[in-house]
């Protein structure tokens, strides 16, 4: 099992090392469904067993996890097969040639192998879940939160797939995960030599694409945050003043993430590979006040790929000029009878290179005669330092009239540009507040000299992912060039919804602060021409590695342009939809539709309860931020019709995970909310389900879904008030409490009200992913440091925020609910939000305090737990706090709760008996903690898939993306609810499957994280569809 | 080297100025946007002279003077048919169909000086120099009648370095008919409405904040700024008998060389100081 946890994880390093190989063998497989994969697992598994000691004793517990996971719910199996596969089958493809990989493998799996193994392995499904549980509650906590809260965690793009189906056999799974892992490992095509030793530390193989070309690799804990990876790489530098630098990591190729050193790095890549690229993040405005020489090289390096990849228009004269400092600096003074006539062209100095322009380089190399490197160098950055486009940052979006123009974010602030020219620019002192809500950027501008009212613009933006990286890209540059100090989160003055995010760095102030503390000798290093020179005749320039990255990404850039010039199309629609509902639905309006909605949420639950008796399989998936931009659409266009059935399933997870949040708060604060979370979870449950199989509800759920988004809208718009904050926040409250009370919903709705509510939830699942994309962040840059609140949004802060708003909700809700459990948990809640409120420092940033205060107090623990709490209901409940769910007693359903994740295979089960509906619900989470690293291997490997056919099962599908800043660290997830009801003669595996797939290829950025099956079988069979 | 213009020490530099004489076709012909008194023809191939004798004599510029073309009334005003900055020149595609050949005789002019030429060849871009300020560290392109959007963008395709920016000009014929570069950090503005309007963008749309110099008179706001190595700074400006007011501010500036130049002919068609030389810094060599 060790191996084979560790080949998971592993498996991406090591697909991408032997990936190659592996490909070549079994192309095929990758394609492969999940069984394949599972199959290659355990293949992989055996391999590594056989390579490496101590993972073999894991591998084979590791199997047996699974076997005995899936005994209890035999269709499990082969649902995990695709996560596993994932996982598995990077490492698990490459572990036979290579025991070294399965060492390394091990380690990641290893930590959740052996759990898995240890606990699980003979254990049946609770022993394995109470022992997961723990490690959950630590380990898991990440994956299981992050999943599960969706919302608010980095990893936030979660899959989670649940389904009730009949049980199946692990075998099929388990081959199909063999040959999935094949597959997988060809996919991942990067060689890299596993240096691991077998150890039972997770461990994951970084490599970071560096400067001078050259490759970085080493092996970080699984777990470990940016930081460690990033100050692993600037000692590997001998760099000090490293605050200008970053570690980049791409999805899709197109999108470029900048790794938060706060967050831990699997939740922030996902599933990516563990591929970085060490980048300059904040270029120096004057290249001057750089203390050290080595720093001015790295600059250097930057900017001669900034400029062969075009990103930094230069005309040619300054080409020739910056060439000419180039090879000064690498070759030093000209030497007639070294250098011959065509030494230059070994270099690449422009995207178009002509012989011309090398005559003009090397005729100008002559002049520098005597230069140091040092100095050529110098020269080099201040000529480099005075192209308008340095160290701008651009990014696609239209304006208001749908117009393509580009925003480009730079020290001094935020450039508009139309084709080529600046159209407008606005400083970041005239910049009060930056914020973005789904995938409209906004800035609110200071009114000019004869105005007497603020202005906002607005930019779309191609989908809610770019929104939201721009967003924190500006909030980072504000900070970093503008502030002298990082800006605290803003606890009082302002209520702040969205994500916590902020830049947690140092200042350019406080950088140069203590490089002049710098007392060490200029260290010695070498530029690297020769490697460079090399390269170059290869073709590639400057270094090849990150050259093709940076082509890659000028291509994506442009491909996703085009991209998003379609997506925007889609986008816009939702938008204008979205919109129309904002302005059109007024508070009483969204009460309303929520009222409808919970209604029928209410009757889908009862429905549903009767009818889903027969086999009902949701498949949930949560898939990483790396969605592309047109997936934001799709997902935008799913919530907007068919989701329904999702939001609502949602809706009871929003349930859960406001009580789990609160819980988390509470968990700090009071004890009794525990037990009033859990009942509430089990209700959510059967919301859900109900929902799940009610698929003619849809319409009416769609119509809720509509109104949850309206509501964050509102809300964000409310809260983007700075001064009016406050009343606005008294508004939302009341608005909530007015849909609140009109509503007689149950606990669903009431989830659903807060994720509407809560503009950043992330964590509920439905809302969570509307609101993520809802999501705004705002950002007052008040004028210059003291002032400037940055209000990010969303993410975290507005989960935190609509935790509350939840709390209230919910106090109202339950009361509508009438429900127990639900009032007992309002109790709690507002107990919790007091408290919060008194702890914060003022009303006004009540939520965002809240939120804050909680996260910095709670700390990391917290955040794990309210993410977990958003995440999955299930879950969270389950991780949170077991005792939670002995506690919670749901009413009619009896519920089972199978959770395993990947990495410890925990399986819950929590079993509820209610007197009035007598049915079976299942419910098996397939967590993959090592998806992240794994996904980070392949994250379209298991995208093979194809759609899935229902011919007499019916499938709903909810998709929620959620998107959770943590430290500024962003994460989304996305849920996917698939209900497949049919009868027992539907092979369930094949749908979650099928389902998987799916959903894989839908998104392919993204990862699959968990999936959660529930299984619903009714005494009496009644089969909605 | 210099490099990017060498910066603001450099700005001002010059060492080539290229002029044409004025063809008589002027007087009736010339493009003229308010309708008034007819040119002098004797009184402004007078200013036009003392205009070149202070480039050539005063300043120390080499002079390049094409010959004036009867068929091109408006040959005169040069500075609408090329941009140069350091070694690349754009020859444009003047707003005004009728002085398209102009660009001919300016592109042999530009060659026989080695610097590098890029040609405007889009139909559907329309670029007049007039509308191009250039302050040292960025463009400033005024869209106008003459100038479109689409000549501006050559425009930064031309000369990658540097930002540009758009400015919309409404009531002016051109951006420079109510502002110019006064000094390597100094943009002179006029006061009118339109000109402070256009100031205000340009300063919104600028990383860096400019100097301004506010005369009374749009027109004397343009103006020609020369740093002169064995002089100086060199403002060249509208006579205190044309605007007196304006006139004094200029006065003002303690560090400038000034030379008052009259333009009282060529103004009627439009005409002011800056359009009737094309500046070039061949410095480097």
């Amino acid at each position: 099992m060790t191996t084979e946890v560790g080949s998971e994880t592993e498996v991406k390093k090591d697909s991408e090392q032997l990936g190659p190989d592996k490909a070549k063998d079994k192309p095929e497989e990758t394609s492969g469904t999940p069984g394949d994969q599972k199959s290659r697992e355990t293949s992989s598994g055996e391999a590594q067993d056989s390579s490496v000691p101590a993972p073999t004793s894991q591998s084979s517990p590791s199997s047996q996890k699974k076997e005995k996971s899936s005994p209890e719910s035999k269709g499990i199996s082969r649902f995990l097969p695709p996560w596993l596969k994932k996982q598995k089958s990077y490492t698990l493809a490459e572990p036979r040639d290579e025991p070294k990989k399965k060492a390394t493998g091990e380690e990641q799996v290893v930590e959740e192998s052996e759990s898995q193994a240890l606990e699980g392995v003979a254990q049946p499904r609770r022993s394995l879940e109470e022992a997961t549980e723990n490690r959950q509650n630590d380990k898991e906590k990440h994956s299981v939160s992050s999943a599960e809260i969706q919302p608010s965690k980095e990893d936030g793009k979660e899959t989670e797939v649940e389904e009730v189906a009949e049980k199946k056999e692990e075998t099929q799974e388990e081959k199909e995960k063999r040959e999935t892992k094949e597959v997988q490992t060809a996919e991942i095509k990067i060689d890299s030599i596993p240096k691991k030793s077998p150890k039972k530390i997770k461990t994951v193989q970084c490599k970071v694409m560096l400067l001078d070309g050259t490759e970085y690799s080493c092996d970080l804990e699984k777990r470990a945050k940016g930081q460690v990876l990033f100050d692993k790489v600037c000692e590997h530098l001998n760099l000090l003043e490293k605050d200008y630098f970053g570690l980049l990591f791409y999805e899709n190729s197109e999108q470029k993430n900048w790794l938060d050193s706060s967050k831990e790095i699997k939740r922030q890549i996902r599933s990516l590979p563990w591929i970085f690229t060490f980048n300059v993040k904040f270029y120096p405005p004057d290249p001057s006040q750089l203390t050290e020489d080595i720093t001015r090289y790295f600059l250097c390096l930057q900017l001669r790929q900034d400029i062969v990849s075009g990103r930094l228009p230069c005309s040619f004269v300054t080409h020739a000029l910056l060439g000419s400092y180039t090879l000064q600096a690498e070759l030093g003074d000209h030497d007639p009878g070294e250098h011959s006539s065509d030494y230059i062209s070994e270099f690449q100095f422009a995207p178009n290179q002509t012989q011309e322009m090398e005559e003009k380089v090397a005729e100008l190399h002559k002049t520098h005669r005597g230069l140091t490197p040092a100095q050529a160098d110098s020269q080099f950055l201040e000529n480099a330092k005075r192209l308008s486009m340095y160290g701008v940052d651009l990014h696609h979006a239209k304006d208001s009239e749908g117009v393509d123009i580009m925003l480009g974010v730079c020290a001094n602030g935020l450039l508009i540009y139309k084709d080529r020219l600046r159209i407008n620019r606005f400083a970041w002192p005239k910049i009060l507040k930056i914020s973005y809500k789904r995938s409209n950027f906004y800035i609110k501008v200071r009114p000019a000299e004869l105005e007497q009212f603020e202005s906002t613009i607005g930019f779309k933006l191609p989908n809610h992912r770019a929104a939201k990286r721009l967003w924190k890209v500006c909030v980072e540059h504000h900070t970093f060039f503008r502030l002298l100090s990082p800006e605290q989160p803003p606890k009082a003055k302002f209520l702040t919804l969205g994500s916590k995010f902020r830049y947690s760095g140092r200042t350019q102030a406080q950088t140069r602060q203590a490089s002049n503390l710098i007392d060490r000798p200029a260290p010695y290093f070498e530029r690297t021409s020769s490697k460079r020179v090399s390269r170059s005749l290869d073709g590639a320039p400057m270094g090849i590695s990150d050259q093709s990255l940076l082509r890659d990404f000028s291509a994506t850039g442009g491909q996703a342009a085009g991209d998003k010039i379609i997506d925007l199309e889609a986008a816009g629609q939702a938008k204008l939809k979205d919109g129309g509902r904002e302005e059109d639905e007024s508070p009483l309006k969204t009460p309303q539709l929520e009222l409808t909605q919970d209604g029928k949420d209410l009757d889908k639950t009862q429905d549903d309860l009767l009818k889903h008796q027969a086999s009902i399989s949701e498949l949930k998936r949560n898939f990483m931020e790396s969605t592309p931009e047109p997936r934001p659409n799709e997902w935008e266009k799913r919530r907007i019709t068919p989701l329904s059935l999702q939001t609502q399933g949602k809706k009871g997870d929003h349930i859960f995970q406001v009580k789990t949040l609160p819980g988390k708060e509470k968990q700090w604060i009071t004890m009794p909310w525990t037990a009033g979370a859990k009942p509430e979870e089990t209700d959510k449950r059967h919301a859900s389900r109900a929902e799940g199989p009610c698929t003619g509800v849809s319409d009416a759920d769609k119509s809720s879904h509509e109104t949850l988004d309206i509501v964050e809208e509102k809300k964000q718009a409310e809260f983007g008030i700075e001064e009016t904050l406050v009343v606005d926040e008294t508004n939302k409250g009341k608005m909530q409490v007015a849909t609140d009370a009109g509503e007689t919903c149950k606990v669903e709705h009431v989830s659903q009200k807060d994720s509407s509510s809560l503009p950043s939830d992330s964590s509920s699942s439905s809302s969570s992913s509307e609101s993520e994309d809802e999501e705004v962040g705002e950002y007052h840059p008040h004028h210059r440091a003291i002032e400037e609140v940055i209000r990010e949004e969303q993410e975290e802060e507005e989960d935190m925020k609509r935790k509350e708003h939840e709390e209230k909700t919910q106090h109202v809700e339950a009361i509508p609910e009438g429900s127990k459990l639900n009032v007992p948990v309002e109790h709690t809640q507002v107990t919790a939000e007091d408290l919060v409120q008194d702890n914060t420092v003022t009303v006004a940033t009540e939520e965002k305090n809240l939120s804050e205060q909680i996260k910095q107090d709670v700390g990391e623990e917290k955040k794990e737990e309210q993410l977990k709490l958003n995440g999955d209901v299930s879950h969270v409940d389950i991780d949170v706090a077991p005792q939670l769910i002995c506690c919670s007693e749901p009413p009619v359903v009896k519920t089972e709760m199978v959770t395993i994740s990947d990495a410890t295979q925990r399986t819950e089960i929590s079993t509820k008996e209610i007197p009035i509906v007598q049915t079976e619900t299942k419910t098996i989470t397939y967590e993959s903690s090592q998806l992240d690293g794994n996904a980070a291997g392949d994250a379209g490997v298991l995208v093979s898939a194809q759609t899935i056919t229902s011919e007499s099962i019916s499938t709903t599908t909810t998709t929620h993306i959620t998107k959770m800043v943590k430290g500024g660290v962003s994460e989304t997830r996305i849920e996917k609810r698939i209900v497949i009801t049919g009868d027992a003669d539907i092979d369930h595996d094949e749908a979650l499957a099928q389902a998987i797939k799916e959903a894989k290829e839908q998104h392919p950025d993204m990862s699959v994280t968990r999936v959660v099956v529930h299984k619903e079988t009714e005494l009496a069979e009644e089969d909605e569809d | 080297m210099a490099g990017l213009g060498g910066g603001l020490a450099a700005f001002g530099r010059c060492t080539h100025a290229v002029v044409r004489a004025l063809p008589e076709s002027l007087c009736r012909q010339a493009l003229r946007s308010v309708a008034g008194p007819e040119v002098d023809f004797a009184r402004a191939e007078r200013e036009y002279q003392l205009y070149v004798g202070v480039l050539r004599g005063k300043l120390g510029l080499q002079v390049l003077e094409l010959p004036a073309d009867e068929s091109l009334p408006d040959c005169v005003f040069v500075e609408d048919v090329a941009v140069v900055c350091e070694e690349t020149a754009l020859l444009t595609r003047p707003g005004a169909p009728s002085r398209r050949k102009e660009v001919e005789a300016m592109k042999r002019a530009l060659e026989s000086l080695n610097l590098n030429i890029v040609e405007m060849v889009d139909e559907n871009a329309t670029l007049d120099g007039g509308d191009v300020l250039f302050t040292g560290r960025e463009f400033f392109v005024g869209l106008s009648r003459r100038t479109n959007q689409r000549g501006a963008e050559i425009l930064a395709d031309t000369f990658k370095d540097y930002a540009v920016s758009t400015v919309p000009v409404h009531d002016s014929l051109h951006l420079k008919s109510f502002c110019s570069m006064a000094g390597p950090n100094l943009i002179a503005i006029g006061s009118s409405e339109a000109a402070q309007k256009a100031l205000k963008t340009m300063q919104q749309m600028s990383d860096h904040r400019y100097d301004k110099l506010t005369v009374p008179d749009d027109a004397a706001a343009n103006c020609i700024y020369l740093n002169v190595p064995s002089k100086g700074h060199v403002l060249l400006h509208r006579a205190p008998e044309e605007f007196p007011d304006s006139a004094k501010v200029f006065e003002k500036l303690k560090d400038h060389m000034l030379i008052p130049i009259a333009a009282t002919e060529l103004a009627k068609v439009d005409g002011s100081l800056t359009c009737c030389s094309v500046l070039i810094n061949k410095a480097s060599e």
